[in-house]
Order: structure tokens, then C-alpha cells, then sequence
């Protein structure tokens, strides 16, 4: 069979509603038309961090003029807990113990919001408080873990460590991130006949909820169809957490035979939903004077929250990137998944991912300090290199160094040289205004380490009219998901875009989905939806061959036309001459990632497909009076393989980068001593606004670098990684402040490096700066 | 229930709303209005931003009532005859969103710049723009939409001359 590529593929086309979204015609979930007759709900919350609950009477609720219905725990026909993995310690509503400052107790719904509002407050509520735990540390001292850890080992560690010539131990802090996806969690329900529900849900894993909503109403998951058009952002703050929500509404739902709505308002939002895990990381390491790593010892502890959900493979995952790019020669890692009375931590781009890096990038900084040598010159003694020096912790080969030619290209194309050389003048010049330059790496696996998670699957129809609708698991954020897969399936069935539509992502069409995250989208999808548009074309094919009697070897298809020899068609005439034939028009499509495999109990495998890559160089100006910086240049070299859509994958690129930014630097979640989270709005958790991007921000793609795995054409997963190039903007800071005291210290700047924080480290180096003086 | 009457989009409208009902929620609950989106509900990411009297504002800081009698203009009322406004033809070309909930808040916020000021730096869109949030995009796309809308908008003046 020959090939006329229409090339839809590799080209910078616009997301896939960009049409839409401008002219505000695009519909989230709250956009849609309400039924008639729509109860909205109220979610009351829990005052306190830790209680029992002694007595809960809601009769006044109920009571309350305009309330249609009031659920509390005792109140559902199925099963109390949304756990993902089904560890039974999540509840929909708190059962006999309140476990988190603002959990949900019960639920109100009334034809308005404030009626129902207004009726939550007249609940009584007996409590009996109990002694809450609201810190890593004081989690750790109780040895409570949501969860088993994990333990990661190779080499011999205590040898490695008593043979080094030199050791040192320290800690690092790591805050957490709330995800801020501008459009909240909601989910509205509409009841059907013989016990149906449907939910439209803002959710990035709807086959979950389907799951959660079936177990909670009591029935069976053929009984539940979710559908999702598209989320106003996800981030991973909607791969569990949308469940609670959906399940309230398909409650209120079932249980009054009207269609429910619940939206949360953005402080709800953030006081009721994970966020990513802060961590308190200990390490100690063994190296040499020449900067070379021995051993290293760290232990990962994570604030989970109050229950599980995600933080097992979340915790799993910090470990699998606390080497980022660097060869540790004897090593044990371990993690901490810590139960705090606090909100359930979850995913968050990178999942675990960004915070082991930055414990990787914190033993590489202490190293440059202890041996007096440039971190960039310590990052690339301790590469990861083939024969001898390529295995991971989790004793997977490293097969390819792509880093390593990141970081070269990127130090010589961004002159790093001459910049570190005039950063450093400028600081003998300046006494209060200091600069800072880093240049860091990024190697990120990419596959869920749950092995199963690594399936997709795709529906294609064929109309009779020739137009054609795709179905597929995955669902689209933002990301640009959508269009990708609409130019794999364009280019495999050589049509233009127009003529393929892609219909809402629903439990109904493509079952037992993976939730879209762990940057996969595309690749699991992609491979999918090609797999069923390979069989309707091989159908095809197969049927204008036998109509033609000839060859199937000899047709020619491309831009619309099918031939042989002389013979032609289009694809219109083909397709009805086909349906008439009785030949089938709709296939669907499965892809399952080869290679993979991960033994957790053991430590060992090859729990990812392939590594993507990137280097970030940052430049800073901190006015050390204040601790208030500006990025001032920021250089990226980032990997996609041959990118599907170039356009989408640098939008990930750049977005990617500026939300890590803001996580290490003016993202800051603050809970009071009683538990209460105090940073609940854009008010006082400082996302990045539109001046906070760098003065200067230069992005170039790898080009001509194929993925050298088989994937989707031999494109790489970019969802994820960008994120930890901001970490070059933490190191950055870092050199500034470490000028104060001469380089001689190494400053552990802790993020988030709000200016308060980069303040008291400039203060701590000044100090212990004098007090060498005096000694 | 007090009556409110305002012209949104170029049509009279008019309708019973509470004291207290914000006109981010007569537009979305009461016209269908949709595109006009709420992000924070307390005047701060500029998802909800209209213009009133030829000014935006963020339409969850207003009551409909102190909309009485005024001109209106929401995201669907932006694209005349069919054709899209050089802003929303920028923002599609040059990939200006992404999940697109903050789309609608940002052209509107935009056009008022470009209102007053035809020929904007980058420095002075970035500082205009610091009331509406973007969760995904990192914003260059969105600066690079406004200023290319900008251009347009001047050649398009020129041409006129
Ligand atoms: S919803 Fe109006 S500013 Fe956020
Ligand atoms: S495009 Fe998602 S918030 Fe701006």
C-alpha cells in the first residue's frame, strides 16, 4: 500500500476549541443549561482539625424552609469512602471523627445556594476535640503513615558512606502548592429511569468516578455514565479529587429524583481539595574532594493529610527522581508517607517527582559548597554514564545521556561561562544588589508506575456522509490533548482536520480508562486512537481491493483520494460504497505501553518507558536589604522527541515552567496552630500574575532528536516535566544569597523562597560571615 | 424583586433580580451569557470581566442593579457580524490559552487597554493585565496576543484613513 501524508502531524496547529474559548462559546460544566428544577448544594464544613463527634443533629437543617434534603454519612445507600485505592479511609462525609479542619459533615440542597447556605447553620453539633497533628515532624515522631513506604537501595550505603573521604548530613523543607486551576471542582447529576445517573464532572480520571459514584449510590457501574467536555485546568487536582464532589451531587440526585449541582467557590475549593505534598527531606552524603558523589542516605517524609489517596504512588515517585540526572554509587532511599489532621495531599504535576529532584539538586549544591567547585562543574562529574555509572536507585539502565547534551548545548549557547564571570563582578561591585546564576537539569520517567494504568483505548466512527467522530479515555485540561490525537487520526486517514470531529470524553463510549495524568495523554491515547483508525483503513482498503480486483498492495491513499493504477475515489464515495457492502465502520482502537514492569516489593525494574529531558539557566537580581528578587533571564533546551504539535508543547513548555516558578518562589500555604488553613484565597496564596514571568525568556525545542522509543511519532510526553526546570530560578537564588558570605557557605534556601525566607537566609549567611571575620 | 434594565450586547434587556445579585450572575443565570466566566468570586483573577459604559470591570464586584441603564458588552458580544474582533482572532492565532477559562476575562480586559492606548509596550500589556490570572499559559502567549492585536488594530485604523 503506498502513501500520500497530508502531514497533519508535527504541525503548529491551535487547540482544538481555541474558536470557542475566544468568542466564550465554550461550555465548562457551570455553563451548562440547568434542567429544570436544579437543587444546588451546600457543604458544611468541620470548625475543628481533630474531634470525635459526639452528636449531630440536622432536624433544624432539614427543617429549614426551601431545603429539599440534607445527607449526612448515615445517609448513603452504598459504601462511605471515595479511597482510589480503596483503603476505606476516605469518607464522603465524616463518620464518627472529624479528621481535617474544614471536612465535609453533610450536605444541604435547596433550589438556591444561600437557602441551603443558611439552613447548614442551624445543625448542632456536639464535638469532643482530640490532640491533632499538624506537622511532618510531629507525624514522623509518631511513626503514623497514611500508607507503606518505600525503600530504594543499591550498593552498599554504610561502606560507601565510612570509605568516603568526606560526609555531610543536612535537611531540606519543601512546601506544598495548591493546584488554582481557574475553574473550581463541580459536577452535576441527573437522575434517569431504573436507577441511572449521569454526571457531567470536571474531572481528569472519569472512569474513577464512575466508579466512586456506583460504589457510594450503591449500584452497579453500567448504571453511571460521566462525561467530561473539557476542565478549566486540572494539574492533577482533578485526578481524585473531583470524585467527592460528583458523588455528593449524584447523592442529593438520587436521592430526590432532581438533577444537583454542587460548585465550589474558590475558597471552598482550596480549604476542601489535596494539594501537592510538602516534604522534609534528611540527607546525608559521602563524597570526594573533586566533587565526586560515594553514597547517599536520604529520607523523604511527606505530609499526606488525613488519608492515602495518592500519596503512596506520589511518595514512590519523589524517590524514583531523588537522583534526577546523577549516578549514585551506593544508595538508600526512603519515604514517609506522613498522616497530619490535614487535607489529603494529591496529585500535582510531577506527582512526588519535582520534590525528589530538589533533594537531588540540594546534594549536588552542597557538594559545589563543600569542595569549593562550581555546581555546574559538580553536576556533570556526577552524570549518569553508560558502562559502569548508569544505574538508577530503582536499577533501571540509563540508556541514553540526553541531559548531559542538554546541559553542554544549552551552557555554551546561553553563556554560561562568561555570565557566571559577570554576575560575579557585578556582586564586588554591588553591595546591596546581588545577581545569581544556575544552570540545572531535568530527567523525568515517563509511564504510571501502577503498570496497569498503561492502557488506552479509542472508538472511531465512520458516517455515511464520510464524516468521522473520535472517542477516546482521554480528557482535555487545556493541555492540547485533543488536537493531537485529531492529527494522528487526520494524518492516518489522510484527511483534513475539519472533517473529524472529537465528541466529549464519557465512561459510555471508551471504558475503564486511565486517568489523564503522569504526562501520558497523548502517548496512551495516541497510540489508541491510531490502532482504530489502522482497522477501519485496513478495512477499507481491504474492500475497494476485492471491488477493484486489485492488489491491496497497489492502493494509493492520500488527500482525500484512494487510487490504483488508474482508478480512483474519493473517501465519501468509498465509505458509502462500503456501508452498502455491508462492511463495519466503527472500530475501536487498544494500546498497552511495551517494556514496562516494577517490582515495588523488590525495589527493582523498569517502571518507566522512556526519560524526557531539559535544561533550565536562570539569572536573578535580589536586593539583599529586602530579600525581594526579579528573574531576570531565563534560557530553556527542552526535549519532546518530534513533537506532535509544536505549538501546544511549547504553550506546555512555558506554562510549565512559570507554575514550578511559582511554586519555589511566591506560593505559600499557611496553616495556623489549630489546623486551619489561612491561605484560601488569591488573596494571600500568591499565584503568578502576568509581570511575574522573567524580563527575558528564551525557549528553544530539541530538534531532530526522535524519541528512540516506538511511541506515538516518536513524540515525548511534556505535560510534566517543564515544571522542575524552575528549579534553575531556586538554585539561582541560592547563588546570590551563598555571595553574601562569599560562597564559602552553602545557603539551604528551603522553598518557597518567598523574599521573607530568601531575607532570613541573606541575615543567617551575614552572620555566620562576620563571625568568621572575628575568628 | 426591583427590575433592572440595561442594554447587553446591543439589546434591550431587562429582568427581576434581587438587591444583591451580582451582575456576573444576571448575565450568566439570567441571559445565558456563559462566556462570562467566575474564577475566584472575589474580584481577583478577572475571569468575569465585562465592559460597562465602554469600561471593564469585574462583573462579580458589581450588583446588576448598579448596571441600571447602562451599555453592556460581554465576550459574546465581541465578534461583529460573525467576524471575530482582532483580539479574539489573536488570541486563536497565537495560541493565547489554553484550558481557556481565563480567555473571555483577558480579552475584555485587553480591549479596554487597547481603548486607550493603541500602541502598547509589553511592559505597560504585562502591568495592565496584573488583575487576571492565568493557571496555565505563563502568559507569553497572552502578551504576544495583545500586542499583535494591537498591530492589527493600527493597520486596520490606517487603512480606514
Ligand atoms: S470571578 Fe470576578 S474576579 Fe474572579
Ligand atoms: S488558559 Fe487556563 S487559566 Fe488561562
Amino acid at each position: 500500500m503506498g502513501e500520500a501524508k497530508t502531514a497533519m502531524v508535527h504541525r503548529p496547529l491551535p487547540h482544538d476549541s481555541a474558536a470557542a474559548h475566544v468568542t466564550g462559546e465554550a461550555v465548562y460544566v457551570d455553563d451548562m443549561p440547568e434542567p429544570a428544577g436544579t437543587l444546588e448544594i451546600f457543604l458544611a464544613r468541620a470548625p475543628v482539625a481533630h474531634a470525635a463527634i459526639e452528636a449531630l443533629d440536622l432536624e433544624p437543617v432539614r427543617d429549614h424552609p426551601g431545603v429539599a434534603c440534607v445527607l449526612a454519612a448515615g445517609d448513603i445507600p452504598g459504601i462511605n469512602d471515595i479511597s482510589p485505592t480503596h483503603k476505606g479511609d476516605e469518607p464522603v462525609f465524616a463518620r464518627d471523627r472529624i479528621l481535617f479542619w474544614g471536612q465535609p459533615l453533610f450536605a444541604v440542597a435547596a433550589e438556591r445556594l444561600a437557602t441551603a447556605r443558611q439552613a447548614a447553620e442551624r445543625a448542632r453539633i456536639e464535638m469532643k476535640p482530640l490532640p491533632a497533628v499538624l506537622s511532618i515532624e510531629e507525624a514522623r515522631r509518631r511513626g503514623d503513615l497514611v500508607t507503606e513506604g518505600l525503600v530504594l537501595e543499591r550498593g552498599d550505603l554504610r561502606e560507601g558512606l565510612r570509605r568516603a573521604p568526606r560526609r555531610l548530613r543536612g535537611s531540606m523543607g519543601i512546601g506544598g502548592q495548591d493546584h488554582f486551576y481557574l475553574e473550581g471542582q463541580v459536577a452535576l447529576a441527573l437522575p434517569g429511569e431504573n436507577g441511572e445517573m449521569r454526571v457531567w464532572s470536571s474531572t481528569q480520571h472519569p472512569s474513577e468516578v464512575q466508579q466512586m459514584v456506583a460504589r457510594v449510590l450503591g449500584v452497579a457501574a453500567h448504571k453511571v455514565t460521566v462525561t467530561v467536555r473539557r476542565m478549566g485546568g486540572g494539574f492533577g487536582g482533578k485526578e481524585t479529587q473531583a470524585s467527592q464532589f460528583a458523588c455528593i451531587a449524584a447523592l442529593v440526585a438520587a436521592r430526590t429524583g432532581r438533577p444537583a449541582k454542587l460548585r465550589l467557590d474558590r475558597d471552598e475549593d482550596m480549604i476542601l481539595t489535596g494539594k501537592r505534598h510538602d516534604f522534609l527531606v534528611d540527607y546525608e552524603i559521602g563524597f570526594d574532594g573533586d566533587g565526586r558523589i560515594r553514597a547517599v542516605k536520604m529520607e523523604l517524609a511527606a505530609r499526606c493529610g488525613f488519608s492515602a489517596d495518592l500519596s503512596g504512588p506520589v511518595t514512590d515517585r519523589a524517590l524514583f527522581h531523588a537522583d534526577n540526572c546523577y549516578f549514585y554509587p551506593a544508595v538508600r532511599l526512603e519515604s514517609f508517607p506522613c498522616r497530619t489532621n490535614t487535607v489529603s495531599n494529591t496529585a500535582f504535576r510531577g506527582f512526588g517527582g519535582p520534590q525528589g529532584m530538589l533533594a537531588a539538586e540540594r546534594v549536588i549544591e552542597e557538594v559545589a559548597f563543600a569542595t569549593g567547585l562550581d555546581p555546574l562543574e559538580v553536576r556533570r562529574r556526577n552524570f549518569y554514564r553508560r558502562g559502569g555509572r548508569d544505574r538508577t536507585p530503582y536499577h533501571m539502565r540509563v540508556e541514553e545521556e540526553l541531559f548531559a547534551e542538554l546541559v553542554e548545548t544549552l551552557a555554551a549557547e546561553a553563556g554560561y561561562e562568561e555570565r557566571r564571570e559577570a554576575v560575579r563582578a557585578f556582586n564586588r561591585d554591588n553591595r546591596w544588589c546581588r545577581k545569581g546564576l544556575a544552570l540545572t537539569p531535568v530527567k523525568f520517567g515517563i509511564a504510571f508506575t501502577a503498570t496497569w494504568y498503561n492502557q488506552a483505548g479509542a472508538l472511531l466512527h465512520i458516517y455515511r456522509d464520510g464524516s468521522v467522530q473520535l472517542n477516546h479515555g482521554g480528557t482535555e485540561m487545556g493541555q492540547g490533548l485533543h488536537i493531537k490525537i485529531l492529527q494522528v487520526v487526520a494524518e492516518e486517514l489522510a484527511l483534513p482536520i475539519e472533517r473529524i470531529a472529537i465528541a466529549a470524553t464519557s465512561t459510555g463510549r471508551v471504558p475503564n480508562t486511565s486517568a489523564t495524568a503522569a504526562s501520558s495523554g497523548s502517548d496512551l491515547n495516541g497510540m489508541a486512537a491510531l490502532d482504530a483508525a489502522r482497522t477501519l483503513k485496513r478495512r477499507l482498503i481491504a474492500h475497494i481491493a476485492s471491488r477493484w480486483q486489485v492488489p491491496a498492495e497497489s492502493i494509493v491513499w492520500g488527500g482525500g483520494r484512494i487510487r490504483a493504477g488508474d482508478r480512483e475515489t474519493s473517501f465519501e464515495e468509498l465509505v458509502e460504497d462500503a456501508y452498502l457492502a455491508r462492511v463495519p465502520l466503527s472500530a475501536t482502537g487498544f494500546y498497552r505501553t511495551p517494556k514496562i514492569h516494577w517490582d515495588r516489593r523488590r525495589g527493582r525494574g523498569r517502571p518507566f518507558l522512556y526519560f524526557a529531558c531539559g535544561a533550565a539557566m536562570s539569572e536573578v537580581i535580589v536586593d539583599t536589604l529586602t530579600g525581594e528578587y526579579r528573574v531576570e533571564r531565563v534560557d530553556i533546551l527542552h526535549d519532546v522527541g518530534d513533537s506532535l504539535n509544536p505549538a501546544i508543547d511549547l504553550g506546555q513548555i512555558e506554562g510549565g515552567f512559570v507554575q514550578g516558578m511559582g511554586w519555589l518562589t511566591t506560593e505559600e500555604l499557611w496553616w495556623d496552630g489549630e489546623g486551619r488553613l489561612r491561605t484560601h484565597a488569591p488573596s494571600t496564596y500568591k499565584i503568578p500574575a502576568c509581570g511575574d514571568r522573567p524580563r527575558v525568556m528564551n525557549i528553544r525545542m530539541l530538534e531532530g532528536r526522535p524519541n528512540r522509543e516506538d511511541t506515538i511519532h516518536r513524540s515525548k510526553a511534556v505535560g510534566e516535566p517543564p515544571l522542575m526546570l524552575a528549579i534553575s530560578v531556586l538554585h539561582a537564588l541560592s547563588d546570590a544569597v551563598a555571595s553574601i558570605a562569599d560562597h564559602r557557605v552553602c545557603p539551604r534556601l528551603d522553598p518557597p523562597a518567598t523574599p521573607e525566607r530568601v531575607l532570613a537566609a541573606i541575615e543567617r549567611l551575614r552572620r555566620s560571615a562576620l563571625q568568621t571575620a572575628a575568628e | 424583586m426591583p427590575t433592572v434594565t440595561m442594554t447587553v450586547n446591543g439589546k434591550q434587556v431587562s429582568g427581576e433580580v434581587e438587591p444583591r445579585t451580582l451582575l456576573v450572575e444576571f448575565l450568566r443565570e439570567g441571559l445565558g451569557l456563559t462566556g462570562t466566566h467566575v474564577g475566584c468570586d472575589t474580584s481577583q483573577c478577572g475571569c468575569c470581566v465585562v465592559h460597562v459604559d465602554g469600561r471593564s470591570v469585574k462583573a462579580c464586584t458589581m450588583l446588576a442593579v448598579q448596571a441600571e441603564g447602562a451599555e453592556v458588552t460581554t465576550i459574546e458580544g465581541l465578534a461583529a457580524d460573525g467576524s471575530l474582533h482582532p483580539l479574539q482572532q489573536a488570541f486563536h492565532e497565537n495560541h493565547g490559552l489554553q484550558c481557556g477559562f481565563c480567555t473571555p476575562g483577558m480579552i475584555m480586559s485587553s480591549l479596554e487597554l487597547l481603548q486607550r492606548n493603541p500602541d502598547p509596550s509589553e511592559a505597560e500589556v504585562r502591568e495592565w493585565l496584573e488583575g487576571n490570572l492565568c493557571r496555565c499559559t505563563g502568559y507569553h502567549n497572552i502578551v504576544k496576543s495583545v500586542l499583535a492585536a494591537a498591530a492589527a488594530m493600527r493597520g486596520a485604523a490606517r487603512a480606514a484613513e
